[in-house]
């Protein structure tokens, strides 16, 4: 079964979406970064979705949920890489994320995760 | 009520087509609906020239009383050009229409040179030529105001594309410089071109300017948020400036919450603060 990968970097977590997202392959990675999360303890996660191209109410409410779950294993979620028509479709689709951390880019998403884990863990 | 008699038109038509012109093109040139300022007589001519050929080919092909029919497809097609292009002239709807009508004295005059002895057929083909013309006319406006109908939406579709520009303030700072009313067709626009030239200049602030937005109402409000909310999820922040106090008033009146958005006054207060946000900052060189 596909499997999208979670690589770590340092104490953040990377999860990079290259292909399709369907319903089961979105729950596999919650499954997946939740189990990561804990075993490595990481505190942050970075999910890239500049390749993603089609999302529904389903993924968009998979993204949310894996923040919130981080954020209950306390580790901070940046989303990155959201393309314009993917945002539309998000916002017409009235979920707006709030609470999700949310970067241009890896690099600026990188950025803001450190800034984010710094200010938290003082 | 039309006797059974065969029209006698299509042969009449036939037969004087050359007077037949030359008597319309000469009640079009006498009508105060006339426009040589916006059409040249050899056009007119030539337009007059093919319609009545066109008209003649309908008529003998056996179809004197329906006009819709498949008998008057190519009349139609070029009545349906011609008041195209009189659209696009600017023509009044006035002096579209009288160019078919304009038909109608001479069939008529026609009708009763030819026929002045028998009172039955004059009445019948009067009564056919009225239906026909009658008919025409009515698809004239009908293609008019459909050629109207398509500049104007041709129209809002330019202004649409120019009223929407994305301008690049400062490096990572966007501003969209917002004029006239919002509907959901423009927001869509401004939406969608701000978060193209977001991921293009690569930009973490943009600035929607509402100076020119002449009234917010709740449906405007709704959009803007959209657009912030878009503006967010794409990672970039967004402030809102240029609100006049009377909007300021409508917006709290409405009840609408705008807590989640940067509010400035005026485009300056918020350049000022999307500096700070990408850490820049301007001083004034002493002197």
């Amino acid at each position: 079964m596909d499997r999208i990968p979670i690589l770590k970097m340092g104490d953040f977590l990377l999860v990079t979406i290259q292909v399709d997202m369907h319903d089961q392959l979105a729950l596999q990675l919650q499954e997946d970064l939740t189990a990561r999360i804990s075993t490595d303890s990481a505190t942050g996660v970075l999910i890239d979705i500049s390749s993603l191209d089609v999302v529904d109410s389903f993924i968009g409410r998979m993204i949310a949920n894996i923040s919130a779950m981080a954020r209950v294993l306390d580790a901070q979620t940046v989303v990155t890489g959201m393309r314009p028509a993917v945002a539309i479709t998000l916002v017409e689709l009235g979920m707006t994320l709030e609470g999700v951390l949310t970067a241009l880019n890896v690099e600026r998403g990188m950025a803001l995760l450190r800034q984010k884990v710094a200010a938290h863990g003082e | 009520m039309i006797s059974a008699t065969p029209s006698r038109l299509p042969e009449l038509v036939s037969r004087n087509a050359k007077p037949l012109l030359a008597s319309w093109l000469a009640q079009q040139r006498a009508s105060p609906a006339a426009r040589f300022d916006l059409i040249s007589n050899t056009e007119l001519d030539d337009q007059s020239k093919r319609f009545l050929a066109g008209v003649e080919a309908a008529l003998n092909a056996g179809s004197y009383d329906d006009p819709s029919s498949d008998a008057w497809t190519d009349a139609r097609e070029l009545l349906r050009e011609i008041s195209r292009s009189r659209a696009i002239q600017g023509f009044s709807p006035n002096e579209t229409a009288s160019f078919v009508f304009s038909l109608k004295q001479p069939l008529f005059d026609l009708v009763r040179r030819e026929l002045g002895a028998q009172p039955q057929q004059v009445a019948d083909e009067t009564w056919r030529i009225s239906l026909i013309v009658d008919q025409l006319g009515l698809f004239t406006m009908e293609a008019f105001q459909q050629s109207r109908e398509e500049i104007i939406a041709r129209q809002q579709q330019e202004l649409l594309e120019l009223s929407t520009p994305v301008v690049r303030l400062w490096d990572r700072i966007l501003a969209l410089p917002l004029v006239g009313t919002l509907d959901s067709a423009r927001t869509q626009v401004v939406m969608e071109s701000l978060l193209e030239r977001i991921v293009e200049t690569g930009s973490e602030v943009a600035i929607i300017d509402i100076t020119g937005v002449p009234t917010v109402d709740t449906l405007v409000a709704q959009h803007l948020l959209k657009t912030v909310a878009a503006t967010r999820l794409m990672g970039a922040d967004c402030i809102i400036s240029g609100i006049r106090p009377q909007i300021a008033q409508t917006i709290v009146h409405l009840g609408v919450d705008l807590g989640a958005v940067i509010t400035k006054a005026t485009l300056a207060d918020a350049f000022a603060v999307a500096l700070k946000m990408t850490g820049a900052s301007l001083t004034s060189r002493s002197t």
